[in-house]
């Protein structure tokens, strides 16, 4: 039995969800959103991934109605959102700050807005008992926000904003607060709760792993611009850009221009005395032009000989070990003085470790192993 | 406890006596038989017997409390409002000086608030009475009012206000769901400043006053210039006894919360 892959953003007939158009959002001079344009389907977990400032709260709050765009637009379910203020707005936001009521009790924190549609009273009454069930916070229901833990103060932001069905539920950086532990256990409860209840989420976070692990599709963002949305894999294998490919995860660049010999294949020369490289790119390069080669360590193999038969190989010196327990990684200087990393699998103990410092050593790697990259 | 040096000692004495003894005496002839303020002949409470056969004083009494009442509850929900836009409203025409026209009575002489005060009412032909020694006291005491609320709003945190409209509250309902109920505190020492200020006020009561209506103030001042009686040292001290009482209940109350919200705080650390 297969399951039907979820991809409508590969599926021309689809409608997204939440679009923007062109949007720009500038505070005085600065431009915080440079002329972006997006789609965002229904039933996506969505990932907004950047550094510190790159104006990944704006969007939100552009969404959430907060702010609105200087330039451009966004619609919701095909509705130009700019005249509708936030509280007649199919979203809700769970804030940064989580913004929990200080005044009022868990439970009517979690009701705060479903009384303000009007809800009948017994309604009300089985929508937050039901949210609390999800959230495994029954026991807390009378509590003051300041009577319980943080990560239990998270959990109620969460309720609060799922309680009113929203089409559309927005995460500012959720689990920020929380330690490591907590937070890996808490991105499963999420991935799980947007499963059950179908709603499409929005996540800003600036840790790769998180939106890594949560989203069906990440956008990686700089400086009020997105760099690249895709599949978390596609944007860890298939980086567009050396931003891309440094900000997610680990990765060496080499520095080259290529030459193409053949359908798809380049030989990229890199340091003068050394063989240039085999790599082969669906991108398409022309003759002499500069290019970036981005392999990541796990893909380059680390051998006492030589090996035969490989498309690239280059010989170093070990530098320096990096030992994180499952993996190790090796930092090999090359005589050009480059400096490539390696990553393997520590399958054996570590006193029977096969390589040590000062180690000549042969790396390898295969023609389709990097991606080769403009810029 | 460590000893205290001589110097705090004299320090501390002295300090205090400068402060209270004063009062204590003036609370001491209150209880005094004789008639003579600095002539001690004997315990006796008749003068408070006496102050409550005093029409004059009695009605007083009631006009100061009815302003202050009255004044300090329109100058809160003025000084309240007034705080919120100018904390809140954004980058609007003409802020800054908005601002600065509401701290301005702050630093204006009593003397000439009263004084203009009394011609605007001239002016438009409002007879002095109770109505514009209310007036007059919501002008001044509203400033006080917006300057320890709009403190308390500057600290207040944004996101919780956008987190009410984000869950369906239009702004005045977010304000009254959310907002004051947290800044309820500080509009209540608001209130508080403004009827403290409003019931000892002498100059500017003195100008917006008319022959219907005097506060308590302006009858102990015209008293004294007649000599000084036994009978305004008891009503000195019973103002002194509701203020001291008002003081000692406003403290333990907060005391109260505090002690509670620690015990809270720790109760959800052990958990
Ligand atoms: N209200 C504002 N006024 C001026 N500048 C702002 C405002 N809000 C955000 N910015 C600026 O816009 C940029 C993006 O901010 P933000 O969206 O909060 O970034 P982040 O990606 O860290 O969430 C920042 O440089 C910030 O200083
Ligand atoms: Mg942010």
């Amino acid at each position: 039995m297969t399951s039907p892959v979820f991809e409508p953003w590969n599926d021309p007939e689809a409608k997204p969800l939440i679009e923007f158009q062109n949007v720009t959002k500038r505070f005085g001079s600065f431009t915080a959103i440079d002329d972006l344009t997006i789609g965002i389907y229904e039933k996506e977990f969505f990932a907004l991934l950047g550094p510190s400032g790159c104006g990944k709260t704006t969007m939100m709050r552009m969404l959430a109605g907060f702010d609105t765009p200087t330039e451009g637009a966004i619609f919701l379910a095909g509705q130009n959102m700019a005249p509708v203020p936030p509280n007649k707005r199919a979203t809700n936001m769970m804030f940064q700050s989580y913004a929990l009521f200080p005044h009022l009790s868990i439970w009517d924190n979690i009701a705060f807005g479903l009384k303000r549609e009007g809800m009948p009273k017994p309604d009300i009454e089985a929508r937050v008992d039901e949210m609390l069930r999800l959230t495994r916070l029954e026991k807390f229901a009378r509590r003051k926000p300041h009577q319980i833990s943080g990560g239990q103060r998270q959990r109620v932001a969460l309720a609060r904003s799922l309680a009113k069905h929203p089409k559309l539920l927005l995460l500012d950086e959720p689990l920020g607060a929380l330690d490591k532990k907590l937070r890996q256990d808490t991105q499963f409860e999420l991935m799980d709760i947007q499963e059950k209840t179908g709603t499409t989420f929005v996540i800003v976070t600036h840790d790769q792993e998180e939106a890594m692990t949560v989203a069906s599709r990440v956008a990686v963002m700089d400086n009020g611009k997105i760099i690249q949305v895709s599949t978390p894999d596609r944007i860890y294998e298939n980086p567009n850009s050396v931003y891309v490919a440094d900000f997610i995860g680990e990765v060496n660049i080499i520095d080259g221009t290529v030459t193409p010999n053949g359908p798809d294949s380049y030989s990229v020369a890199w340091k003068d005395g050394q063989p240039p490289l085999n790599v082969i790119s669906p991108t398409v390069f022309s003759d002499g032009q500069s290019c970036h080669l981005a392999i990541r360590p796990e893909k380059v193999t680390i051998n006492a000989e030589k090996p035969a038969d490989v498309d690239n190989v280059v010989q170093g010196k070990i530098l320096d070990i990096a030992y994180l327990g499952n993996i190790s990684t090796y930092h090999v200087e090359l005589p050009s003085g480059v400096v490539i990393k390696a990553q393997s699998a520590n399958t054996r103990r570590i006193s029977r470790r096969a390589f040590t410092w000062e180690d000549t050593v042969w790396l390898s790697w295969t023609a389709t192993a990097g991606v080769l990259l403009a810029n | 406890m460590t000893r205290m040096s001589w110097f705090n000692t004299v320090s501390l004495t002295l300090g205090f006596a400068f402060l209270y003894v004063p009062m204590l005496i003036l609370v001491i002839f209150s209880f005094n038989d004789g008639k003579l303020v600095t002539v001690w002949a004997g315990f006796s409470t008749k003068w408070y017997g006496e102050l409550m056969q005093n029409e004059a004083f009695l009605n007083a009494a009631w006009v100061t409390i009815k302003v202050a009442v009255v004044s300090s509850t329109i100058a809160t929900v003025l000084g309240t409002m007034a705080a919120y836009v100018l904390v809140r409203g954004g980058r609007f025409m003409g802020r800054t000086l908005f601002s600065g026209m509401i701290y301005a009575p702050l630093v204006m002489p009593e003397v000439i608030t009263g004084l203009s005060l009394l011609l605007l009412f001239i002016g438009i032909g409002l007879d002095r009475g109770v109505l514009t020694i209310i007036l007059a006291h919501t002008t001044f005491s509203m400033c006080y009012v917006s300057v320890v609320v709009s403190s308390r709003l500057m600290t207040f945190d944004r996101s919780l206000e956008e987190a009410a409209l984000d869950l369906g509250c239009s702004a005045a309902q977010a304000f009254r769901l959310v907002t004051l109920p947290i800044i309820a505190p500080a509009v209540i020492s608001g209130w508080l400043l403004a009827f403290t200020l409003s019931l000892d006020d002498l100059v500017i009561a003195s100008f917006t006053s008319g022959p219907a209506a005097t506060t308590l103030p302006i009858k102990i001042y015209s008293a004294v210039r007649l000599g000084v009686s036994p009978e305004i040292n008891a009503l000195s001290t019973i103002m002194i006894a509701i203020v001291t009482i008002g003081v000692i209940t406003a403290s333990l109350v907060n005391k109260r919360q505090l002690v509670r919200q620690q015990r809270d705080e720790q109760a959800a650390v052990r958990s």
